[in-house]
């Protein structure tokens, strides 16, 4: 099992691991299927470019489970996560139709420590340079 | 072409229960890419103190769609095929992971709607219990609807 962070250990402006992930085309259409969004700018070039998208984009919700994985697995474990907001998805991430797909780099650091051993960490979720999210926030319950 | 402002205070609670599988929460966690043991399992669940697997965290969101997408496909609430709505923000509240044979339900009511800009915003919250009453885990959407703000002026 993955190690279990300590609430002990960690303070404000702690740092969590970077987490590279990459959002190919595949995992978009597999994540229509597992979540019943199949709204047309996950799939199709034609119509996202026709309402003025840059063609097929990923699912802001996919997006947020790919950043949120920095903190879980940080903690070690993903029924620790108390609460997750996202204030704004401000960029729709373009998913291209290549095998390397949209890479996002995503970073966070300790916040704030709360009562009950809740830990809020702010994350950031870069994608070619540019921010994809605003006001992102996690709260974990560490050991 | 504008959104249907009388659905803000709205509450729809269909009678549909989602019964909660492993095979679900495993197809569910392979495709956020997310590959924690804890999904796949119950032994390494077990470890972190469960009685089984757990869900992703996300999973709750997928009961949106599970349960209509309600208001954005309520055929009353006045989405055309275009333009398209977006997700703009999310908050998920966990009272504790959701886990196999859970037998949820979903009450939604809508906060508000209004113009920014050219577009429509509106934020729904969704509450997922299970049938006994348990509360498991709280659902805010804020979407925006691109382009249908009746005057364009917004606020």
């Amino acid at each position: 099992m993955t190690s279990r962070i300590k609430f002990a250990d960690i303070s404000a402006g702690s740092r969590i691991p970077e987490k590279d992930i990459a959002l190919r085309r595949l995992d978009v259409l597999r994540y229509c299927g597992a979540c019943g969004d199949f709204a047309a700018p996950h799939w199709s070039d034609r119509i996202s470019r026709s309402v003025g998208l840059p063609g097929v984009i990923a699912h802001g919700t996919l997006t947020m489970a790919g950043a949120v994985r920095a903190v879980t697995d940080w903690a070690g474990d993903p029924g620790a996560l108390v609460s997750y907001r996202v204030r704004g998805l401000s960029l729709p991430v373009a998913v291209p139709d290549d095998d390397a797909g949209a890479a996002l780099r995503i970073s966070g650091a300790v916040e704030e420590k709360l009562e009950g051993n809740l830990a809020s960490v702010r994350l950031t979720v870069e994608w070619g340079g540019q921010s994809v999210m605003f006001g992102a926030r996690a709260v974990v319950r560490l050991a | 072409m504008a959104l249907n402002r009388d659905f803000v205070g709205r509450i729809h609670r269909p009678a549909d229960v989602y019964e909660v599988s492993r095979e679900k929460i495993r197809e569910f966690a392979i495709a956020t890419g997310d590959l924690h043991p804890a999904y796949f399992d119950p032994e390494a669940a077990g470890e972190l103190g469960y009685p089984d697997v757990i869900a992703p965290p996300s999973f709750a969101f997928m009961l949106y769609f599970r349960f209509g997408g309600w208001p954005l496909y309520d055929p009353g609430f006045g989405k055309k095929k275009e333009p398209v709505c977006l997700l703009r923000a999310q908050e998920i509240t966990h009272a504790r992971p959701i886990r196999p044979g859970d037998l949820l339900t979903q009450s939604s009511t809508v906060n508000y709607m209004r113009d920014v800009g050219p577009h429509e915003q509106w934020q729904s919250t969704h509450e997922i219990a299970t049938v006994d009453g348990e509360h498991v885990c709280t659902v805010v959407n804020t979407m925006i609807s691109r382009g249908t703000a009746a005057t364009g002026a917004g606020q």
